[in-house]
């Protein structure tokens, strides 16, 4: 297990530094700077002068080269830089939203797991009946919404209408639910069909007829060898849409003012603070290679053959 | 006579009732007492006289999050809005009278050639860390913004004092301008003979403490001289202030707290303003033609005609437009009244020509071009051009000045022969390739006040095309007027100086005049004090508004 782990954390270093190197040329040759961003609102002509010693502190004048090798001997040491907008530390402004985030994707994978997988278990149980049917056709449905039009219904209905929840902010479980459920019904309808699938091709099985046909009781069945072995499948489901959440979540955060690094990765972009938009993905897909790291973990507690097949 | 016998008679039947009915008479009193208990509590009552206490939940609605808690590195509208709430500079805008006026000091005396400002500082303005604020903290800020190492925005207001270039430049450590007479009092000596009140005005100029900026806490926990003192910042959610308790304004503000709440969606706006969530609410075109046609909502919205202009500019180097005629066509050939009713939905004012409305030279008398598809096609023959031509217009996405309007364009020049070929860049990339003059043309809305004098400044020819004049404005008569306008003293000559001036851009017709903004924002009717800003209405001086007891906000 200890070498699964070794092996998987080694495995991050040439990815992170391929994403490193990636961002870095991207964001070098797109259009647009700082200094022209802050301007975008036609508030006053950014002085010339004033923008050209912008650029000078701010290091954009050096070749591309010499910044690229800036900017990776501060990530060797774990520095992600400073942020042309605020003037902080990048680690500071994601550690500010890495919770808030973190808190979403929770509740809306909590969510859709609670809903999702019993679900999708329950209607492969009962294949065409009217709950499968239906099941199957909220899922597809679920897929197809568009968050930032759900996200808006569940706004106008639960707090214009109902008033029963806020439509927007930061703070207490109150305000986490809208977002939540707005950023969950994806995942959830994912997961429902994922199982579905998944439980249906398990239950076929030839070890399932035999487990039958040795009399052990359906209950058994499902919960000793059909949900074990369907849970492979499902668990990948889960923690590669957890990881996704992640990035997946910019736009039901910029609509309920949820301070999630989603938030700060557009805005960044927007205006073009690089080291923000670095710092921002890095963390993301160190989060998305954790999750599956811990994803891996979880298939050889589930089945120890694949230890052994990894050893 | 006969008044006064009805008015017997009834006092008579009145002390009948009086000995005859105890009963009503108790009745009568009860009803009286009922109503005005009633009247008292009732929360439609609009009150008059400003409350003090209550929360007022503003929103920044340019974007998901504030640029930076230091105030003088962003001059973006989102960060004025906090800025308005934390912060003051040297002037302030009045909106009722349009023109800055003093705020950190008590007066001013100019001297004679009108470029020494000697100013009388307030002696009641204290930082929200408690200290008194004195001449020093102006020498140091003004200071701070030349700092030639750093990109301030500020410095192009700077600039204006004397010796202000010499510390950008590394030449001087000090601003020879600058003279503290004694701790309230600050002598400023300025380049030319400008109101300075259109350059301290900014809160890119906004007087900082040196202590708390040298620190590093103003990028976490800001303080300033401002109404309210920070509380807390939730990045891209909230920013929170609390009443400060020695601001120099007696009895204000009365507001016991202002919550910025961070929300660049429009739709989420709406949604917050339905449900009672936030008080004020800036609107699009969609949502002001929606909450006219509330009646729940039409009561509740105030407009102005910001100092804001949006046209076409058009570049000279490309061949077509060098003809005056052909840029002349072009304002001609577009109907954009119909683009004003149809698409921006009346949230905007027709533009005659650069100068809007409020500001000093602008001509009422003047009509806009009118919508003429065949003097434009004339026009364009007189130019060379019976054929028309192709050109590549270069927008944004933005809905009110970018790429709706250029498509709403296509059809009205090909009428007139003109072939339109949309490019479409982000909004941050926009003002990049205007000012690089990688363009034809372009769509973008810039600002056009509150110093009207700067504002025709921009299409000087002294003017580098990187500091405002886009189009490369060059005409000599014109210049001349600018330069006469800025060096009057006489405020009749001025006014007209400035007059011909906009009547020569009219006539040469550098851009086309599309419009000037009207900022429409919703507001919730428990709240009062609010101010027509023309220089962006989103910037409310918070310490004027009040919020009335039946503000649902805790």
């Amino acid at each position: 297990m200890l070498r699964l782990i070794l092996a998987r954390l080694l495995a991050m270093i040439p990815t992170i530094a391929g994403v490193a190197l990636i961002i870095f040329v991207l964001f070098s040759v797109i259009p647009g700077s700082f200094a022209s961003a802050l301007m975008d609102d036609g508030r006053g002509a950014m002085d010339p002068e004033v923008a050209a010693r912008m650029r000078a502190a701010l290091g954009l004048d050096d070749p591309l080269i010499v910044r690229f090798g800036r900017y990776m001997r501060q990530l060797m040491t774990g520095d992600l830089g400073t942020s042309f907008r605020t003037g902080e530390p990048v680690a500071r402004l994601v550690g500010q939203r890495i919770g808030a985030s973190l808190e979403l994707a929770l509740a809306a994978m909590g969510f859709a797991m609670l809903i999702g997988i019993p679900l999708g278990f329950y209607a492969a149980l009962r294949p065409g009946s009217l709950v499968d049917t239906l099941a199957m056709i909220g899922a597809v449905s679920g897929l197809s919404l568009p968050k930032f039009w759900l996200g808006l219904m569940l706004m106008y209905l639960f707090a214009v209408h109902l008033q029963w929840l806020p439509s927007f902010g930061y703070g207490g479980w109150r305000h986490l639910v809208l977002p939540a459920l707005a950023l969950g019904v994806s995942p959830l309808a994912l997961l429902a069909r994922t199982t579905r699938a998944s439980v249906l091709d398990v239950i076929n099985a030839d070890f399932v007829r035999t487990a039958r046909s040795k009399g052990m009781s359906e209950t058994r069945v499902v919960t000793w060898h059909v949900a074990r072995n369907a849970l492979l499948l499902v668990l990948t489901t889960v923690g590669l849409q957890f990881g996704a959440l992640m990035g997946q979540a910019v736009v039901v955060e910029k609509l309920f003012s949820w301070p999630g690094l989603g938030n700060l990765l557009v805005e960044s972009v927007f205006q073009r603070d690089i080291p923000a938009v670095q710092g921002s993905i890095l963390v993301l897909v160190l989060f998305f290679l954790v999750i599956n790291m811990l994803v891996d973990i979880a298939y050889v507690l589930i089945d120890p053959r694949i230890a052994v097949q990894a050893s | 006579m006969r008044a006064m016998s009805t008015s017997n008679t009834s006092l008579a039947g009145l002390a009948f009732a009086r000995r005859s009915m105890p009963p009503l008479r108790w009745v009568l009193v009860g009803l009286v007492t009922l109503c005005a208990v009633v009247a008292l509590v009732s929360p439609g009552r609009a009150q008059t006289t400003p409350r003090t206490g209550g929360v007022l939940r503003m929103t920044a609605p340019y974007g998901s999050t504030l640029t930076s808690l230091d105030i003088h590195t962003t001059p973006r509208a989102q960060d004025g809005i906090v800025a308005k709430v934390l912060h003051r500079s040297l002037y302030a805008w009045d909106s009722a009278k349009n023109v800055p006026v003093l705020e950190l000091a008590k007066s001013v005396s100019v001297s004679t050639d009108g470029l020494v400002h000697t100013f009388k500082l307030r002696d009641d303005a204290y930082f929200h860390n408690g200290r008194k604020m004195t001449a020093d903290d102006l020498i140091w800020t003004y200071t701070r913004l030349m700092d030639g190492t750093k990109g301030f925005p500020g410095a192009r207001f700077v600039r204006l004092i004397k010796g202000a270039v010499d510390v950008e430049k590394g030449q001087a450590k000090e601003i020879a301008g600058l003279r503290k007479i004694d701790d309230l009092t600050l002598e400023m000596t300025i380049t030319d003979k400008v109101n300075p009140g259109f350059y301290f005005i900014d809160d890119v100029t906004a007087i900082l403490p040196r202590e708390v900026v040298e620190s590093g806490e103003m990028l976490t926990k800001p303080v300033g001289l401002g109404p309210f003192k920070f509380v807390e910042h939730v990045p891209g959610s909230r920013l929170v202030a609390t009443r400060w308790e020695k601001f120099y304004k007696p009895g204000k503000p009365y507001l016991d707290k202002v919550v910025v709440l961070i929300m660049g969606e429009a739709a989420a706006r709406d949604a917050a303003f339905r449900s009672k969530e936030i008080d004020l609410s800036i609107l699009g075109p969609a949502q002001y033609v929606a909450y006219q046609a509330d009646p729940a909502l039409k009561d509740g919205i105030i407009d102005v005609a910001e100092f804001f202009t949006r046209t076409m500019g058009m570049n000279p180097a490309f061949k077509p437009f060098a003809d005056k005629r052909v840029r002349q066509a072009i304002n001609h050939a577009i109907d954009a009244d119909l683009i004003i009713k149809r698409l921006v939905k009346d949230k905007a004012v027709r533009a005659s020509a650069w100068l809007p409305a409020g500001l000093d030279g602008f001509d009422a008398a003047m009509k806009p071009y009118a919508f003429d598809p065949e003097k434009a096609k004339k026009l364009l023959a007189d130019a060379g051009f019976p054929n028309g031509f192709e050109f590549e217009w270069t927008t944004s996405q933005n809905e009110s000045w970018g790429l709706p309007i250029v498509e709403a364009v296509i059809p009205m020049l090909a009428k007139v022969g003109i072939t339109l070929k949309p490019k479409l860049i982000e909004a941050a990339v926009l003002s990049e390739t205007i000012t690089k003059g990688d363009f034809q043309a372009y769509i973008w809305s810039n600002s056009s006040g509150p110093d009207p004098v700067a504002s025709l400044k921009r299409f000087h020819s002294a003017t580098p095309h990187t500091a405002g004049n886009y189009v490369d404005f060059k005409n000599p008569a014109y210049d001349k007027l600018v330069d006469e306008a800025a060096a009057a003293t006489d405020a009749a000559v001025r006014t007209e100086k400035l007059r011909a001036a906009n009547a020569i851009l009219y006539d040469e017709a550098p851009v086309w005049f599309f419009n000037y903004n009207k900022a429409v924002m919703a507001y919730q009717p428990w709240v009062k004090g609010l101010q027509r800003n023309a220089t962006e209405l989103t910037h409310q001086y918070p310490e004027d508004l009040w919020v009335e007891a039946t503000s649902p906000a805790q």
